[in-house]
């Protein structure tokens, strides 16, 4: 140890040790990835809606990506709720306004953030939807103002094909 | 030990033997000095051997008619139930083996927390036991989600979701495991596949946990050193194995009375409805084994930290060890742990019980308590109790608090002479 001098053999045991590791984790990537999403499932990625049945204030469910998502048709007196609320009042603040482009037209994953379930519709403290699993309550926007979950129902990208069309994702 | 004098009598077995020492090991286990005085609550280390032979015999049998697919994996089951010969028998006793199970693991657990069994030299018997426990977990609600019912749906997707608090990869972890955006076949194939695979790594940490229990030797109720062999043991054959085999008969008394009379008692009436991602139950609850950990869940407000919570209550059993700072073992000699330990038992009922309610009010409000007295138990109680608790005289051997108060004292020690 007293004279460092690196030998023929230490190299040896460096190199393989390093093209081994590589080895390893080239090989076990593959067997890690292989658990995420599929292309089948991938390709699955966006759905149209007909929404011209919808009246006002009333929800349709539709799945998406094996997930729920709720259109609500809503009234004028949820949208004026819904925008009358203060930021500082809420959880995850986010302003209705940006949630509902359209204000009649509030789409959004209907899956409680807390732990994914299906919250009920016109249920709750505000309004607007209620989880039945560990209680989470969320207001005519789908924005969470009571209960463990930490965000607001998310909002998924979608957009209007034509005035009765959705296309979500 | 008489292991290293074994020599096989016959000239085949001796030829064998000298190749791979096989009957070296039946010996080893048959001669395995035990100590005298066990009472029945050790004979439940049998009694789970046997519900994992029970449970991964009748997985073998099930697996050969059931479908894991998401379209068919429901109907799959029900042609079980139907169709299959004594398919019935075989998928209740699976069942219901489950929750046999880990009745049988708790009382094992609680054991060992009375007796002391986990302390020194026995740690790595205890940590092996409570990644056993992990594991069966992992097994169970596996296994509860292949069916494919509202409740094997919703519960795999609350479960999956406790991930999605890990802040930053959380979400992608818990996509990760979906092999997809929600719960679905993928999901359901990966967990029939790990379901398959963990009692047989169960399997072999229980040979681990055997052999780690060989090297020092069982505790005893008593909680004292014994010299083995010595008069304070006898041979595992045939004295423990009787009592051992008379106390599984009386535990399959119970198994069968489940299995038989009320095989859907301890299941959930909506796990006989198709999983449909569009509709939650109106109340999800765990299978009951899982009830006090729900509650602890449930009982913190915040998404991470309830997680958190759930977790350390499990992970704080592996350092156990390391923080019931008495040198006693037995609760038999210390009065005071002897009083907090029934407080324990309590607690974890209480936390159950709960588990099961509706997290609001009253519930939500002992929710909180017990979970609080959990850690405190564990994190306080147990450590300053080893320093502040004046313990009982502990006898020197297992013989003498038996012959103690006896007026035969004399002739049964005279009778104990003779016989060695």
């Amino acid at each position: 140890m007293s004279e460092k001098k690196t030998k023929r053999r230490d190299f040896l045991f460096t190199a393989t040790t390093a093209v081994g590791a590589v080895g390893a984790a080239a090989v076990v990537w593959p067997m890690i990835d292989q658990m995420n999403p599929d292309a089948s499932v991938k390709a699955l990625a966006s759905t149209e809606v007909d929404v011209s049945s919808l009246t006002p204030g009333n929800t349709l469910t539709v799945l998406w990506r094996g997930k729920p998502v709720f259109i609500r048709r809503r009234t004028q007196e949820e949208i004026d709720e819904a925008r009358n609320v203060k930021m500082e009042d809420l959880i995850h603040p986010e302003k209705d306004e940006d949630r509902a482009k359209n204000p009649e037209w509030l789409v959004m994953l209907g899956v409680c953030t807390h732990l994914g379930c299906v919250p009920l519709n016109d249920k709750g403290d505000y309004n607007g939807w209620f989880c039945p699993c560990h209680g989470s309550h969320y207001d005519t926007s789908g924005r969470i103002r009571k209960g463990p979950a930490p965000w607001n129902m998310e909002v998924p990208k979608y957009e209007f094909v034509d005035a009765n069309t959705i296309k979500i994702g | 030990m008489s292991d290293h004098d074994y020599r096989p009598k016959s000239k085949v077995g001796q030829w064998f033997n000298d190749r791979l020492p096989l009957l070296t090991l039946a010996n080893h286990l048959t001669d395995y000095p035990t100590p005298k005085n066990l009472n029945y609550w050790w004979t439940f280390g049998g009694i789970l051997t046997f519900c994992l032979i029970t449970q991964i015999v009748t997985g073998l049998t099930l697996a050969m008619h059931y479908i894991a697919h998401a379209d068919m994996a429901f109907e799959s089951v029900e042609h079980i139930m139907r169709d299959v010969n004594y398919g019935w028998l075989i998928r209740y006793i699976h069942a219901n083996g489950a929750s046999m199970f880990f009745l049988a693991v708790y009382i094992h657990i609680f054991r060992s927390l009375f007796y002391g069994s986990y302390k020194s030299p026995r740690e790595i018997i205890w940590i092996l036991g409570i990644i056993i426990y992990l594991l069966m977990m992992a097994a169970a609600f596996m296994g509860y989600v292949l069916p494919w019912g509202q409740m094997s749906f919703w519960g795999a997707t609350v479960i999956t979701n406790l991930f999605s608090a890990i802040p930053l990869v959380g979400e992608g972890i818990v996509t990760w495991l979906w092999g997809g955006y929600s719960v679905d076949n993928p999901t359901l194939t990966r967990f029939f596949t790990l379901h398959y695979l963990i009692p047989f790594l169960i399997l072999g940490l229980v040979v681990l946990h055997i052999w780690a229990l060989h090297v020092p030797g069982n505790n005893n109720p008593v909680g004292i050193d014994i010299k083995k062999p010595s008069k304070d043991t006898v041979p595992f054959h045939p004295y423990i194995v009787i009592k051992d085999g008379f106390a599984l008969l009386m535990f399959m008394i119970v198994f069968a009375f489940f299995v038989f009379y009320a095989p859907n008692i301890l299941g959930h009436a909506d796990n006989y409805i198709e999983a449909n991602p569009m509709v939650t139950p109106a109340h999800i609850v765990p299978e009951w084994y899982l009830l006090p950990f729900y509650a602890i869940l449930r009982s913190v407000p915040d998404k991470l930290l309830g997680v958190v919570a759930m977790l350390s209550a499990i992970l704080i059993l592996a350092v156990l060890p390391w923080l019931d700072t008495s040198k006693i073992r037995s609760a038999v000699f210390r009065p005071l742990y002897k009083q907090f330990y029934w407080i324990l038992v309590a607690d974890v009922l209480i936390l159950g019980y709960v588990g099961a309610m509706p997290a609001e009010g009253l519930y939500l409000l002992i929710a909180r308590v017990a979970t609080a007295y959990y850690f405190l138990h564990f994190l306080v109680i147990l450590p300053v109790l080893g320093f502040k608790e004046k313990t009982l005289p502990v006898p020197l051997s297992i013989t003498e608090p038996v012959l103690g108060g006896s007026p035969n004292l004399a002739a049964a020690r005279n009778k104990e002479s003779k016989i060695e």
